[in-house]
């Protein structure tokens, strides 16, 4: 233990259903078969290459939603 | 001297400066204290903290490896993606408990946790053993990273290598965790700048980015290669999804973490680290880039084909900013992890079974001793042994850092494992994931073990399928543990005693 830790309790203690949304960025992104394509292509980039890459944008919206919506 | 050693060694001696002033960064009351000299005081914002954790997590080895394992493998390669977006979402919740309890109980390391939660020092130190022994080979990587562009600017022999370390080593012994912390800014910086500048210029010379993709197509789609097949999806997620779990049980990972002022500027960092994976993503198709440029690795070394398409595609002055980025890139986590290792040394070895009454003073000077040490055996390592080892080494660090998961990670949910449980878990886990690891031949490098992480079930009996090696032995861990708990309550074996409360895990400050 140290000293002069100021300690507070969350009242919320982690029951947001918000926490729910963190799934989507978990689950989708193992999904292989989503895209493991060429077509369409995008910018010249087949699917498989932006795809992924735009699954980056989606985990952290979600993110950046849960945290919004459970900061204390 | 060409220009781009001296744009190199301009950009070093400003961040090893930096490093050295770092004591001063945010006056420390005193710095004889691990609190203040391994975690830079408990007290980083949000930005110290993104970039932080950001230096940490993506090295130099990582800009060097993902590239080259595009260039040599194709799509498989691609996993960096799928690992580094799942990760953030899978660890918010679990590090916002880990930072509370910690907070709370003033845990320095994960093995703290450990020790507290399950009231047994032998399950610390295995968690803390698996910690270093999975750090060490990570540090030595760094030095191929330096070492790889070290040599693209015709830069030979061990003396460059030892000095960078030994600047790199005296400044971390005097400022601790506020050192890398101050240089991450401008590691970071500048790998950003060279990375945008990179898909905006190079695409451009090459035709833009349907010439590159259309020179990878036409290289890997022979082989099956420029999309994922049936025998490698399995491995594909599986591995995305098995690192994205270990990467936050490395002990470097924690260290940035703990860290940090509260538990809002984690969330919001889950949200902001992000934007490193899109960099990675544009990294990872540096490889392709490669290909598209016609780079032949040198000496069939796949690490040398990023330093090699730089040198043909900047100009010499900005070749060697983009040199000086993977360079600094290397002190950043190679700093940290000689940190993490060094309080894992201290407080779970030194403190629990050599001297139970070391004040706070004496433990942040047995650390900084012990991360010196971690750093010249992470030199002597590379200079005495072929890079190889400590790749192969590196491998075998994620998937025996995965062993500390049910202890660690599920641990910081519940308490229904019992300790010997966990203990015969993290030993079948180990030597299930070892002999899986064993029976992997790479044939690029005609190496019959240890050749790679892709394990393939007909081992097994099963198809020929290919999966993750640590993903298979962390279940088998996970059942050895459930199971150990059931015969060790049967048997009224005495299990530890619990320090922490439900309500530690929701501090906040």
């Amino acid at each position: 233990m140290w000293h002069g830790r100021t300690v507070l309790y969350d009242a919320r203690v982690n029951r947001s259903h918000w926490y729910w949304l963190l799934l989507v960025p978990i689950v989708l992104p193992l999904l292989t078969f989503v895209y493991n394509g060429l077509e369409p292509r995008l910018f010249g980039f087949p699917l498989f290459y932006w795809l992924q890459l735009s699954f980056v944008l989606l985990g952290s919206v979600c993110c950046w939603i849960v945290y919004v919506r459970t900061k204390s | 001297m060409s220009v781009q050693l001296g744009i190199f060694t301009a950009l070093f001696v400003l961040v090893a400066a930096l490093g050295f002033v770092a004591a001063r960064w945010r006056r420390p009351a005193s710095m004889h204290h691990l609190d203040e000299w391994g975690l830079g005081g408990r007290n980083f914002g949000g930005w110290v903290t993104w970039f932080l954790i950001g230096g940490d997590l993506y090295t130099a080895y990582t800009f060097i490896a993902v590239p080259a394992l595009m260039y040599a493998a194709g799509a498989a390669g691609f996993f960096a993606m799928p690992y580094t977006v799942i990760t953030y979402p899978i660890v918010f919740l679990p590090l916002l408990r880990l930072w509370s309890v910690s907070h709370k109980h003033g845990f320095v390391t994960p093995a703290d946790f450990v020790r507290a939660r399950f009231g047994s020092p032998i399950l610390a130190l295995l968690v803390a053993i698996t910690g270093i022994v999975a750090t060490m080979p990570y540090i030595a990587l760094q030095l191929v990273g330096i070492e790889a562009v070290l040599k693209a600017m015709g830069v030979g022999g061990d003396l460059p290598l030892i000095i960078a370390f030994a600047i790199l080593a005296a400044y971390t012994y005097q400022s601790g965790l506020r050192a890398p912390a101050l240089i991450a800014f401008v590691k970071d910086t500048l790998i950003y700048i060279v990375i945008i500048a990179a898909v905006l210029v190079i695409p451009h010379e090459l035709g833009g980015w349907g010439a590159i993709f259309g020179a990878a197509q036409a290289k890997f789609e022979p082989k099956g290669a420029f999309l994922l097949s049936s025998n490698n999806q399995l491995q594909y997620l599986t591995l995305a999804f098995g690192s994205s779990l270990a990467l936050f049980l490395y002990p470097h990972s924690m260290t940035g973490v703990l860290a940090s002022k509260n538990r809002d500027i984690i969330k919001r960092n889950m949200a902001a680290l992000p934007a490193y994976s899109l960099l990675l993503g544009l990294i990872a198709l540096l490889g392709y880039m490669a290909i598209a440029a016609g780079i032949k690795p040198e000496h069939g070394d796949a690490s040398t084909i990023v330093p090699l398409l730089f040198d043909k595609m900047f100009s010499p002055w900005f070749a060697g900013v983009a040199f000086a980025a993977v360079g600094i890139g290397a002190l950043v986590p190679a700093a940290i992890m000689s940190i993490a290792a060094a309080n894992l040394f201290t407080r779970n070895i030194y403190v629990e079974f050599l001297r139970k009454d070391a004040s706070h003073a004496d433990q942040a000077k047995i650390s900084k001793l012990a991360s010196l040490v971690v750093k010249f055996g992470a030199l002597a390592f590379i200079l005495a042994m072929n890079p190889r080892y400590a790749i192969d080494l590196q491998l075998i660090g994620g998937v025996i850092i995965l062993q500390t998961l049910p202890s660690v990670a599920l641990g910081l949910y519940t308490r229904r494992f019992h300790k010997a449980g966990l203990i015969a878990g993290w030993v079948a886990g180990m030597l299930a994931g070892l002999w899986m690891l064993y029976t992997v031949p790479n044939p690029a490098t005609h190496h019959a073990h240890f050749g790679g992480s892709a394990f393939n079930l007909s081992h097994l009996g099963g198809p020929d399928v290919t999966i993750y090696a640590g993903f298979v032995a962390v279940i088998v861990n996970v059942l050895v543990a459930a199971l150990g708990t059931m015969i060790a309550h049967a048997a009224k074996l005495p299990d530890g005693v619990d320090a922490t409360q439900g309500p530690d895990y929701h501090v906040d400050r």
